[in-house]
């Protein structure tokens, strides 16, 4: 087997590749996502990036209480922002639990957001503590039900005790249950890899493995998609499409609340992978508060003040 | 998709500037018998009117400062002077984004430097020396706690009101009294530097401030009445005027020019080491005496950080320096301009490769891409002198003795930078270097307490830190 051409997927040749790396230096990286983090986005520019974050918001629920009702009041709102202004465009995709999937799709057919997909955890999220075999079926089900993305999430567990090739093999394996009918996002969950060495390393492995898209977190782990790490990630793809002419998205999740915190990713993106990456088949977000924040910052765009949060809809 | 960033300027509304000013002497303005334009060197809009201080000007603002000395200054307690500095750096404070759009629109600096490097640093400075004033026997220098006398400072354009900022707050704090004069085409923050004396209430003639060009610091230079002479500039003005105090009592500290080599090693961390480099030559549109303005590339890594240095070289965003996201400003005056034009032609005309981003420059005002030369060698011109501007000269090297060969083989030695990921390479590579100032896995880095100064034709003497204190204490007696 050949991933890329760069390694054999092998246990040597995957532990040779990641080790040859250039390290990252935790104080300078800080620094430049900090400078980065300075850029004053203001006028027409914001009112570009906030339409351009709403379409790659990944409108999440993923909560124990979640029903039926949620998930397609999620939908609706997904596929129509601001039901009462068209000119908002459509989020990313539904990001929802696997048992949630036949609903989600459903729901969007029914409301004609056919071409909305809907994205499911997977892997046994958000810890990714199961045998191999569940974790396939898991991603079975979901593609079944209608998933066009799977999150599944990494076995930190053998990523910190050095035991690469687990990983690797499960990403390929879960990759090959994809197919061609679903997008495949795998979840570094860098708040438990907490060095930035880590993480070059760990989104190295995924994308080697066949990931479409590098995702920071689950969301239910503190610390998440931290400007460094994003930025760190950025790099990775940015330079894993010197390598090998593939592009590979990147998604932050979790903590992104404010339209500030999003436009500041925009800018992280812009100067960092590229403008190639402002894209919503490159670039996701991941969230659930920030998309109501979204559209008040673009309603006081177009009305010149900030109205109250009763006009936009809580779910 | 392309995320244009719309212009943010920083509103110029926060400074008042009058049309002409005089000296501030014995704590009061006094008009100037003559005047030049200062002109904002981003749009060459004529800014104000400044006076052109005479022998008779700096003679005035000496005697103020011998009197000041003598009657009010050394007689206070290190904590009364203590009080004096600190209140000064809280207005300082107070008044940041008045200094920092004045400094930008003066000197053509990125309001984003001028906000978060400059003011802050000044103020810094002048918070750590109030500190000191009180607790000069415990600084363990090799001095005596006895200060000077009256002071002659002479300060450059880079860094305005940091560099007044590194000259005025030591010499207060050890109790000496000041005659500065700011550079020709610089002058507006430090006489705003001058309302806020007047504002903190210091005694009338601690701080004078001359306005003027060369003449005026050689009268300074030159002036009986002065005890220490404090320099920062070129090497050439400053070998002049040690020519001049030679002959006399009087004390001297320089702070030169600089040709600083950026090492970096075949396993330095590649990104942050770019962004150290951009940060070492463009920071400031490298009018930087300490700037890494020789990158000094291992081999075997070079087309991959030159690679890299080359796009994020096209992310530098030249232009309106009080555009917040502006990341490279303008040239401070025509006249190094066309320094840094002459410089480039030798580069080109001795063979070297040059390479720019794409960039549109503005057509008024004073404008040079972020520039680097390739295939530079030790002979080139541009290896050798300070250009002093937003151009890198890009040498390489196998081992790690050639290296170090190559960065200490210049008459400079006030800056270095060790790019490396393995701690003891940067130990063995710091021992080496012939530098007063050596930074690893990061460049530019500045701080109150950290002393900074050269080696060789860089500089005599340290500033800041307890180093910089002794040079503004009188000779060893300890």
């Amino acid at each position: 087997m050949s991933f890329y051409g760069l390694v054999d997927g092998s246990d040597a040749s995957l532990r040779n590749y990641l080790k040859q790396l250039p390290g990252v230096d935790q104080v300078g990286a800080e620094a430049r996502a900090a400078m980065l983090a300075t850029r004053s986005i203001k006028t027409t520019s914001k009112a570009w990036a906030i339409d351009t974050a709403i379409a790659m918001v990944d409108l999440t629920t993923l909560e124990g209480a979640d029903t039926p009702g949620k998930v397609q009041a999620l939908c609706a709102k997904a596929f129509r922002p601001d039901p009462t202004d068209s000119s908002v465009p459509h989020v990313g995709a539904v990001c929802v639990y696997n048992d949630m999937v036949g609903i989600a799709r459903q729901h969007l057919d029914a409301i004609g957001a056919h071409e909305l997909p809907v994205a499911a955890v997977s892997t046994a999220f958000p810890s990714g503590r199961a045998s191999m075999a569940v974790k396939l079926q898991d991603t079975k089900d979901a593609i079944d039900a209608g998933a066009a993305e799977i999150d599944m999430v990494i076995d930190r567990g053998a990523f910190l005790s050095g035991r690469l090739i687990e990983v690797f093999q499960e990403i390929v394996a879960i990759r090959e249950v994809c197919g061609d009918q679903a997008h495949l996002k795998v979840i570094l969950e860098t708040g438990e890899l907490v060095t930035l060495d880590n993480v070059r390393k760990a989104s190295y492995l995924a994308m080697l493995a066949g990931a479409h898209f590098i995702k920071t977190s689950t969301g239910k782990v503190a610390p998440a998609a931290t400007a460094p790490v994003v930025l760190v990630m950025l790099e990775a793809v940015r330079d894993f499409y010197d390598l090998t002419k593939v592009r590979i998205g990147v998604k932050p999740a979790g903590g992104i609340r404010t339209t500030k915190d999003a436009i500041k990713q925009l800018v992280l993106v812009n100067e960092t992978a590229g403008p190639e990456w402002l894209n919503p088949s490159l670039f996701r977000i991941g969230a659930s508060a920030l998309l109501n924040d979204l559209l008040m910052q673009r309603m006081k765009m177009s009305d010149g003040y900030y109205a109250s949060p009763n006009y936009v809809t809580i779910d | 998709m392309n995320f244009e960033y719309a212009a943010a300027p920083e509103s110029r509304s926060v400074v008042k500037i009058d049309p002409e000013y005089g000296h501030f002497i014995n704590g009061k303005w006094v008009n100037g018998s003559s005047h030049f334009n200062s002109i904002n060197p981003a749009t060459e809009e004529v800014l104000s009117r400044i006076a052109l201080g005479t022998a008779a000007d700096v003679d005035a603002a000496v005697k103020a400062a011998r009197n000041a000395f003598d009657k009010s200054w050394s007689k206070l307690s290190g904590r009364e002077r203590g009080k004096y500095l600190f209140r000064i750096a809280r207005i300082m404070q107070e008044r940041a984004r008045e200094f920092a759009v004045l400094e930008t629109l003066d000197n053509g600096k990125p309001i984003r430097e001028s906000r978060d490097v400059d003011v802050p640093l000044s103020a810094a400075h002048f918070f750590y020396h109030a500190g000191w004033a009180d607790k000069l026997e415990y600084a363990g220098v090799d001095t005596t706690t006895a200060p000077h006398g009256v002071v002659g400072q002479i300060i450059p354009w880079n860094f305005p009101l940091l560099m007044l900022a590194w000259k005025v707050a030591p010499a207060l704090a050890t109790g000496n009294t000041v005659v500065l004069k700011p550079a020709e085409t610089t002058s507006l923050t430090a006489l705003l530097f001058a309302q806020v004396c007047q504002q903190a209430g210091l005694p009338d003639g601690v701080v004078n401030i001359v306005t003027g060009d060369g003449s005026t610091g050689s009268a300074i230079v030159s002036h009986p009445g002065i005890d220490k002479i404090a320099f920062t500039g070129s090497t050439e003005v400053g070998k002049l005027i040690a020519r001049a105090v030679a002959p006399t009592n009087k004390s001297l500290t320089l702070e030169l020019g600089g040709k600083g080599a950026n090492i970096v090693f075949g396993d330095a961390a590649i990104d942050e080491t770019v962004e150290g480099i951009v940060n070492g030559i463009f920071f400031n549109q490298g009018h930087v005496c300490c700037a890494g303005s020789r990158l000094i590339l291992q081999e075997n890594i070079a087309d991959e950080v030159l690679e890299k240095l080359k796009r994020r070289m096209e992310k530098i965003r030249v232009g309106d320096p009080l555009d917040k996201n502006t990341d490279l400003g303008a040239i401070n005056s025509g006249e190094q301009l066309a320094k840094i034009h002459e410089l480039t032609a030798a580069g080109d005309a001795e063979g070297a490769g040059r390479w720019s981003p794409n960039c549109a420059l503005p057509d008024k005002g004073f404008w040079f891409a972020p520039t680097i030369f390739t295939g530079v060698t030790q002979s080139h011109r541009i290896a050798r002198e300070e250009i002093f501007g937003p151009v890198l000269s890009v040498l390489t090297f196998r081992t790690p003795a050639e290296a170090i060969e190559k960065a200490n083989n210049t008459p400079f030695g006030l800056s270095a930078g060790i790019w490396s990921e393995k701690g003891s390479n940067i130990l063995w590579a710091s021992q080496q270097l012939r530098a007063g100032v050596i930074w690893a896995n990061t460049f530019n880095k500045f701080d109150p307490a950290s002393p900074f100064g050269g080696y060789k034709e860089s500089g005599w003497g340290r500033e800041g830190g307890r180093h910089g204190l002794s040079a503004y204490l009188k000779g060893s007696a300890k």
